[in-house]
């Protein structure tokens, strides 16, 4: 139909394929997220530390270059699992501000607008509009978690041959599933947040909160009743151990500190205590389930309309 | 042929409430006007076909695909205008409504083209580079009238489109409607609290309350089912023979004032008759009104008696007093 007609017509043409098209929603969104200089800013800033480490691992493998800056190879980070696991948590940081940054409004300003009835009265269910949603999310903290993750692992292997590579193949796994685990926690909880509040400040606040009231409420728990059990309210420190599990450096004691018991048996005795992190099922069983409760407010609040008892 | 909406023992409850009750039927018109007071169940039989409510016992089918088992291919040949303001926030309206096209399925290239001539052909061809945000709500409801008729859908559900809009805007998008409706691409299913939207735009309604269908009929069959009532004002001539010849030919009738008859068309007499024996009597008819029921009398029939089953056919002969549609006054059995 021709413009200057102004008559209404049918479509008759081709249609693209009914699995992608909750894709739609994050090409529109991404277009949208990088409008803001902000953003884009942060967005460039999250390539430093993989560009820092990249430089490392160059270094590592180039005499002539450690001869020129003066540096002896043994006081430069060894590139092992532990070089990954930094690099993992680094990442995930900025992963944190990025979603911080992009999630909130994903849903609120569709609920604050009433646009939910007009995606859910198309081909396209519920879930895939959470799909949409949380692919904009994933997306972008890939680019800056698993993937230069990889490419980074990728580029010592082939400086340090196939041996290393044979030795450390493990190691592809732990950087993806460390980073996949973050960033679907990271989504599923900012997408949940969004789907609660209609408010952008707020919702960005909600989740900066939920990341850090927590934390400290663990801290002054371990602090109080010297255990390290309030790891387990912590995120940061719940992920951590994770992350330390799947690099194969996961310890259950993690130290020891001299106190007084308020025990009967060694009332007013001072002694040494043992310091035990959460076993690594807890963690993951923590994961587990703020994940499932996450998965259960978005079936609750993304709806087309809401009906109210 | 497939019905357009078929509705079978659809019934939909939220909580414990029922909101829908067994609703049977068919619907086959090109516009069909879904009518009914606050609360009757209109808006969530609406939201039932689009799926967004899942029925709590029996079913419908839009054009022969059933909405629970079907649902996202029947969500793919409808357009849904919703009746709150709904559109996607820092967003252009040339971009929302592709990306309402690309979500219906239709590939980014051509969305874009079909964004466009939506808006034109909504009027906001103009406007449709501004953020839908910053539009008056008369061009808010063109853009979402334009979201849901971007894709082609075959048919189109429109909540309460002319809420809210000043004379000039509602007849531009009344005018809009019947273009559609005429052009024969799509059916229309329209709700809305005012008569006269649905009076200009459809030919079939479905009248509701509380949850029931208290009416459902073609509204141009109805309208003539009381072709057979007649007003009369005459002139001159031998008024009482030629009211004597009236009742000869088995009509009855009833005299108002000294030039007013009204009758009953027996069914063999014709129009034709009327002016042959007031020909032979020296009469002038001086004008010939027939009772026909506006929509108005339909919907307060339907409330009158809105028991599930019984439609207006039943209602329009029951010989409850009705009121004339050109406004003269009622006209019952009683005076007959």
């Amino acid at each position: 139909m021709a413009v200057y007609e102004h008559l209404y017509e049918a479509y008759e043409g081709e249609s693209h394929s009914a699995w992608s098209r909750f894709l739609v929603i994050p090409r529109y969104a991404l277009r949208e997220t990088f409008k803001s200089k902000l953003l884009t800013t942060i967005f460039i800033l999250c390539f430093i530390y993989p560009l820092i480490a990249t430089i490392l691992v160059y270094l590592h493998h180039n005499a002539n270059a450690l001869a020129l800056l003066q540096i002896n190879v043994r006081e430069l980070l060894p590139i092992d699992a532990s070089f990954f696991q930094t690099f993992v948590q680094v990442q995930g940081a900025f992963a944190f501000i990025l979603t911080v940054l992009v999630a909130p409004p994903l849903i609120s300003r569709d609920l604050s607008n009433n646009a939910l009835p007009l995606y859910l009265c198309r081909p396209l269910s519920r879930t895939e509009y959470v799909l949409g949603k949380m692919t904009v999310i994933v997306f972008l903290l890939s680019l800056v978690t698993w993937i230069p993750g990889l490419l980074l692992f990728f580029f010592q292997a082939s400086l340090a041959g196939l041996a290393w590579l044979w030795a450390n193949i493990w190691m592809i796994q732990a950087i993806f599933s460390s980073s996949m685990i973050w960033i679907i926690l990271l989504s599923l909880l900012a997408l949940a947040v969004s789907s609660l509040v209609k408010w952008r400040v707020v919702a960005s606040g909600a989740l900066l909160g939920m990341f850090f009231v927590p934390r400290a409420f663990g801290e002054i728990i371990n602090e109080l009743f010297l255990t390290r059990a309030g790891h387990l309210i912590s995120f940061w420190a719940t992920m951590d151990s994770i992350w330390r599990g799947l690099f194969g450096l996961f310890k259950r004691q993690t130290g020891t500190i001299r106190g007084k018991v308020d025990s009967p048996i060694y009332e007013g005795q001072v002694v040494d205590i043992v310091l035990l992190e959460p076993p690594l099922w807890a963690s993951w069983l923590v994961i587990a389930l703020v994940c499932a409760v996450c998965v259960w407010l978005l079936s609750r609040k993304v709806r087309a309309y809401e009906v109210i008892k | 042929m497939t019905s357009v909406i078929e509705l079978e023992q659809l019934s939909v409850t939220f909580g414990r409430r029922p909101i829908l009750k067994s609703l049977d039927g068919a619907l086959n018109g090109r516009a069909i006007g879904l009518l009914g007071p606050n609360g009757a169940g209109k808006t969530s039989l609406i939201h039932t076909l689009l799926g967004f409510h899942p029925p709590t016992a029996g079913t419908a089918r839009i054009f022969g695909q059933d909405i629970t088992t079907d649902a996202k291919s029947v969500r793919q040949t409808v357009g849904y205008m919703p009746e709150r303001d709904s559109f996607i926030a820092k967003m252009s309206c040339v971009h929302f409504v592709r990306l309402m096209a690309e979500l219906s399925g239709i590939p980014a290239k051509h969305a874009l083209e079909r964004a466009h001539e939506a808006l034109f052909f909504v009027g906001l061809g103009e406007a449709r580079y501004r953020p839908v945000d910053s539009y008056s709500l008369g061009m808010k409801q063109l853009a979402k009238l334009a979201q849901a008729i971007v894709h082609g859908p075959k048919l189109i559900i429109l909540d309460e489109p002319t809420n809210g809009l000043d004379p000039p805007t509602r007849s531009r998008m009344i005018s809009l409607i019947r273009q559609i409706r005429d052009g024969g691409r799509a059916r229309i299913l329209l709700s809305s609290h005012l008569l006269r939207d649905v009076e200009e735009c459809c030919d079939e309604i479905l009248v509701l309350k509380d949850g029931h269908i208290a009416a459902n009929c073609n509204l141009e069959e109805e309208r003539k089912a009381n072709r057979k009532f007649i007003e009369l004002e005459t002139r001159g001539g031998d008024r009482s023979a030629f009211i004597e010849a009236i009742g000869d030919l088995g009509c009855e009738y009833a005299l108002s004032g000294e030039r007013r008859i009204k009758l009953i068309m027996n069914e063999t007499v014709q129009i034709a008759d009327l002016y042959r024996i007031a020909l032979e009597h020296g009469v002038q008819i001086r004008r010939l009104n027939f009772k026909r029921d506006s929509l108005e009398d339909i919907f307060l029939k339907a409330m009158e008696n809105g028991n599930a089953g019984e439609g207006v056919s039943a209602l329009a002969n029951n010989g409850n007093a009705i009121k004339n549609a050109d406004g003269n006054g009622g006209m019952s059995d009683g005076s007959l």
